[in-house]
């Protein structure tokens, strides 16, 4: 079995819509590990990718990355975001207006790297944009740019913040594709937060189900996501109220999951 | 009497430049802070730096000149321990000058960084970047037309400032005389020709900088649009 490169336990007050949540999530992420967190809008997704990378504290918890300790409330440690070995990719793409496509590589770069720089504006498509500044791009195009920059400084971890969410469909697979491509040579443990289930079923290995502030499931996703058979109907709103045979539906973002409940699914009662 | 023109002038533009240079040094920082921090007392900062904006310019000038002179614990501290003396000075008429000043630079900057989408920072810091880099390389130049408003706003209404300088440095020629007083002074001795002189070019230098900063902004907003 893998070890695991991550291993947290964030809790944190958020305010939502619904008005303030706790979120309380535990996480064990193996190296090279490609993980999704699936859930409504603002059930703090996006929250706990800004904690792992720093850009907000929990209130308590924990973030353990390898041997090294990332944040942990109990020792008052909370190493910077700049010492993080990460790359983060936007919901808002994030690109600097002022850089070119190459630029922004470089940028992030510690020291220059022209073969990996190379290699990325290769696997994502880049090389004839390389010299365009960000306003010049289409979306598809911005998005590549800001993976193939989050994944320049040779990350640990990619954190991919709904990356594909303002994407036609046909763009969205192409980049899918690039993501796995781009995966599955540098392996960095990645972790995206998405709410589109196809999308999570190509790229995943393991998808956490969040409702509440709370992992209510998780599983692999063609076992989570389990579509094929009609289950058997009962309201689910983040909180399991009854498992009925070896199916749970679970009303999430107003849509109807079908979910297969087995001894592969690990439920957690909220 | 040409003389006397170049040398008002000299002295105004040199005002108008170290103004500008020192509010551009004290202005990235201050106009940062106020962006970006959390302290619980920033709007009190940034209500006292607004203040010129709403005092009366003799106000200003007043209180400068009681705090300059060395009839007062802050001037004659400056002139006892450090041999400088504000009041009646083209030093004195220098500081009165940043003070006045400070909201245009501050403000143009802080537009600036509030416009700017808080992800470029934190994108900038996830890549591993210290604050100062991402100041440098990331917030600054993406905020060029706000810096260029800031730069030119700045000189502009310190070649038109007038109720301070007069109250802190009076008219002295050489020294505190700038073209804005210069035309009152000839005003005063209805020496109109001399007047419509100093404010004729007065006049066309600051249409000239307005046309400058509007056609900046457009530039940028046009490049943007591409």
């Amino acid at each position: 079995m893998e070890k695991n490169l991550i291993d947290l336990h964030l809790i944190k007050s958020i305010h939502t819509i619904e008005g303030i949540i706790e979120l309380d999530v535990e996480l064990e992420i193996p190296e090279h590990g490609f993980i999704t967190l699936f859930g409504k809008s603002g059930v703090g997704k996006t929250t706990i990718l800004r904690m792992i990378s720093g850009l907000t504290k929990p209130d308590s918890g924990y973030i353990k990355v390898g041997e090294e300790d990332w944040f942990n409330s109990s020792k008052e440690l909370n190493i910077k975001t700049q010492l993080r070995n990460i790359g983060f990719v936007f919901q808002d793409y994030a690109l600097f207006p002022n850089m070119t496509v190459e630029d922004h590589l470089f940028y992030a770069q510690k020291q220059k790297d022209v073969n990996h720089v190379n290699d990325l504006l290769n696997i994502f498509n880049l090389e004839e944009l390389k010299k365009r500044k960000p306003d010049t791009l289409s979306g598809g195009q911005k998005q590549r740019a800001a993976v193939a920059r989050a994944l320049a400084r040779k990350p640990k971890i990619l954190l991919l913040d709904e990356p594909l969410s303002a994407l036609d469909s046909e763009t969205r697979q192409i980049l899918q594709q690039e993501i796995i491509t781009a995966h599955r040579n540098f392996s960095a443990t990645t972790i995206l937060v998405s709410h589109d289930i196809d999308e999570i079923s190509r790229l995943a290995d393991k998808v956490y189900v969040i409702s509440k502030g709370r992992i209510i499931i998780s599983g692999k996703p063609e076992i989570v996501f389990d579509n094929k058979e009609p289950g058997i109907e009962s309201s689910f709103n983040g909180r399991i109220s009854s498992v009925s045979g070896n199916k749970l539906t679970v009303d999430l973002n107003e849509e109807k999951h079908n979910f297969r409940n087995d001894d592969q699914i690990k439920i957690t009662p909220a | 009497m040409d003389n006397l023109f170049f040398q008002t002038f000299e002295i105004s533009i040199k005002l108008a430049l170290l103004t500008t240079i020192i509010l551009f040094l004290i202005g990235i920082p201050t106009a940062y802070f106020l962006t970006y921090s959390q302290f619980r007392l920033k709007i009190i900062v940034q209500a006292l730096i607004s203040m010129p904006l709403v005092l009366p310019p003799s106000v200003l000038g007043f209180y400068l000149l009681l705090t300059f002179s060395p009839n007062y614990w802050f001037g004659d501290f400056l002139a006892r321990f450090f041999d400088i003396r504000l009041a009646f000075t083209f030093t004195g008429i220098l500081v009165g000058s940043l003070i006045y000043n400070l909201p245009f630079m501050v403000n143009s900057l802080q537009t600036g960084f509030s416009n700017l989408p808080q992800s470029l920072k934190d994108a900038s810091y996830t890549l591993g970047k210290t604050r100062i880099t991402t100041l440098i390389k990331v917030l600054l130049p993406n905020i060029k037309p706000a810096i260029l408003t800031g730069i030119c706003l700045t000189f502009a209404h310190t070649i038109g400032e007038f109720g301070v300088i007069l109250m802190i440095g009076g008219n002295i020629p050489g020294q505190t005389r700038v073209a804005s007083i210069a035309v009152y002074d000839e005003v005063q001795s209805l020496n109109f020709a001399m007047a419509h002189k100093y404010s004729l070019f007065l006049f066309l230098f600051s249409f000239i900088i307005m046309i400058f900063i509007y056609g900046i902004n457009k530039e940028f907003l046009r490049w943007k649009k591409i």
